[in-house]
């Protein structure tokens, strides 16, 4: 049994650790894109913003237990297979990308105006305004941010257990749900307990590091 | 030659409650050298005026000249390296929290392309001249309001520019502070040849840094002129409702033949304590109250009162003798001399020290 927890959490890792950055390649220029095309951005586009700001919406609405479902199709098309760990990754990152968006999205708006526009009277260009004042003004809660979306990926890949997406939450079901054996399934709920509080103490950590405001 | 001139510029905003006009119709000229006040109460149209001189606000109408060369007409790029040449600080100081002192003033150099050797050398030369030379590896937060605005002033002129614009730059500072400050940029003015105008609605900044002043109200300019011009005779309304406004106390000048006036000043816990009631109390003798006034100064209570003494002689030095016993600061004013302390005076008067001497 224990080979097969380690075996489960080394499943969950990567699916979790995999998706997140997949997520955030995606959902980081898709945020940047909303708060520089909002009506108070460094260069407004009301149709992209609405149009991006819809789309990310749709998804977002999506149930993702549905979202998964409704994928499966598709990812056996893309993928090669419906289920195990390769394929909870794409559906977890296409569940992912407008939770991501989102987040940076109110992250980078938390930036101080009056820093952009001193940007801006310096003569900086909206991509040194983006790269060299948002992204790093907003570092620490972008590194917050991060450890939330990981643990909420998680929580998501252990959901995806019901269709056979493998790691934890397959084993908690598989053993809790199918053959009554609740000792197991007890297991895997405390070990993904420790993970959350890993990840987020991470999280923390490495966001007070980088923070220069105290 | 003018450094900048505006042309008819006006600047409309689209709100939810129709079209506002922040400015309309503005004609400046800015001489090279000059330090030009704008000043005007909040709303007046200041902030607008200043962010059309450099484009972080395009004016609906007008042109904005700079350095002989049209800036309005520009497409962004060729806009970017002209704002090299036209700094600004803020109310806010507006400095990146993430980076240190060294890297905020060589952020603009960054972004200009130099090469961070070169850039950080140009900064630490320029941290020396605002006196911050030991909290260059500091961060915003670890600094005062005042350290922080002199690191903006450092940062603004890294990229040696010929116009600095400062946005209400000592608005959240306390007097002191504000002080050093105005007197960095007057050495800035003169040393480097830089070009600075200053917005503010203190008129107390106007008088004494600038040479010249435009009074603004309600998007418009109503008056234009050198400072002394202006403050010895402002033409337009606008101008003597915001150069009266402290002056403007009957009491200042009255009943000054009264004996035996002297002023007292209050400080700190001191404004709580009826000290007068009670000398009045234990000499059994009144007092004539001529003028007072209270102030808080950041947290302190600060106030100044006039009081004639008692007529008779004898009961007068008694009466001072209370007054030093319990500590109280005062000073006898002459006969005629003003009951307050005018703004002109205090300057003066530093060197009497008001709040800190004993009476004499």
């Amino acid at each position: 049994m224990g080979q097969m927890l380690i075996q489960g959490i080394l499943d969950t890792l990567y699916m979790t650790v995999g998706a997140t950055a997949i997520a955030y390649l995606f959902g980081l220029p898709i945020g940047v894109s909303l708060v520089v095309t909002a009506p108070d951005g460094i260069s407004p586009h009301h149709t992209y913003n609405k149009v991006m700001g819809f789309i990310v919406n749709i998804v977002r609405s999506v149930p993702f237990l549905i979202l998964m479902i409704a994928l499966m199709p598709y990812v056996r098309i893309i993928i090669g297979t419906g289920i195990g760990t390769s394929a909870t990754v794409a559906v977890l990152v296409a569940s992912a990308v407008p939770f991501v968006a989102r987040l940076v999205e109110s992250e980078l708006r938390e930036v101080d105006k009056g820093v952009i526009e001193a940007a801006q009277s310096m003569g900086a260009s909206n991509m040194q305004i983006v790269i060299k004042v948002m992204l790093l003004e907003a570092r620490p809660s972008l590194l917050i941010g991060t450890a939330v979306s990981t643990i909420t990926i998680l929580g998501y890949s252990a959901m995806a257990g019901v269709v056979g997406g493998g790691g934890l939450g397959d084993i908690a079901i598989k053993y809790g749900l199918y053959r009554y054996d609740s000792k197991t399934m007890w297991i895997t709920v405390v070990i993904l307990i420790l993970l959350v509080q890993l990840l987020q103490s991470i999280g923390n950590y490495i966001s007070k590091k980088l923070d220069n405001r105290i | 030659m003018s450094i900048i001139s505006l042309k008819g510029v006006s600047k409309e905003f689209n709100t939810r409650a129709g079209k506002v006009n922040a400015i309309t119709d503005i004609n400046l000229e800015i001489e090279e050298g000059d330090i030009y006040g704008i000043i005007g109460l909040s709303g007046a149209g200041k902030s607008t005026l200043v962010r059309c001189m450099n484009l972080l606000e395009i004016p609906t109408e007008g042109k904005v000249v700079f350095d002989g060369e049209e800036l309005t007409d520009r497409n962004k790029k060729e806009l970017n390296k002209k704002r090299r040449n036209i700094a600004m600080i803020f109310q806010q100081f507006n400095l990146l929290m993430q980076k240190n002192v060294l890297r905020n003033v060589s952020f603009p150099l960054e972004i200009a392309g130099i090469s961070k050797k070169n850039a950080e050398e140009k900064a630490k030369e320029l941290l020396k001249l605002v006196d911050l030379e030991d909290r260059i590896y500091s961060y915003p937060s670890q600094l005062s309001g005042g350290q922080k605005q002199r690191v903006a002033i450092a940062r603004a002129l890294s990229t040696n520019p010929k116009v600095l614009l400062c946005d209400e730059a000592t608005s959240a500072l306390d007097p002191d502070t504000t002080k050093s400050i105005l007197r960095l940029l007057k050495k800035i003015n003169r040393d480097y040849k830089i070009t600075i105008i200053v917005i503010t609605h203190e008129m107390e900044v106007v008088r004494q840094i600038c040479n010249k002043v435009a009074i603004i109200e309600k998007g418009e300019i109503a008056e234009t002129g050198t400072v002394e011009a202006v403050f010895k005779k402002p033409k337009s309304a606008a101008g003597r409702r915001l150069f009266f406004q402290k002056e403007d106390e009957p009491d200042l000048h009255m009943r000054t033949s009264v004996k035996n006036r002297v002023r007292l000043a209050f400080d700190d816990n001191r404004a709580y304590e009826p000290v007068i009631a009670n000398m009045i109390i234990e000499l059994k003798a009144p007092v004539n109250i001529l003028y007072a006034r209270m102030e808080s100064v950041g947290e302190n209570q600060k106030g100044q009162m006039v009081i004639g003494l008692s007529e008779d002689e004898e009961i007068a030095r008694k009466q001072k003798e209370y007054l030093r016993e319990n500590k109280v600061t005062f000073i006898e004013l002459e006969e005629g001399e003003a009951n307050s302390l005018e703004s002109n005076d205090l300057e003066e008067d530093e060197d009497r020290n008001m709040y800190g001497k004993e009476g004499r």
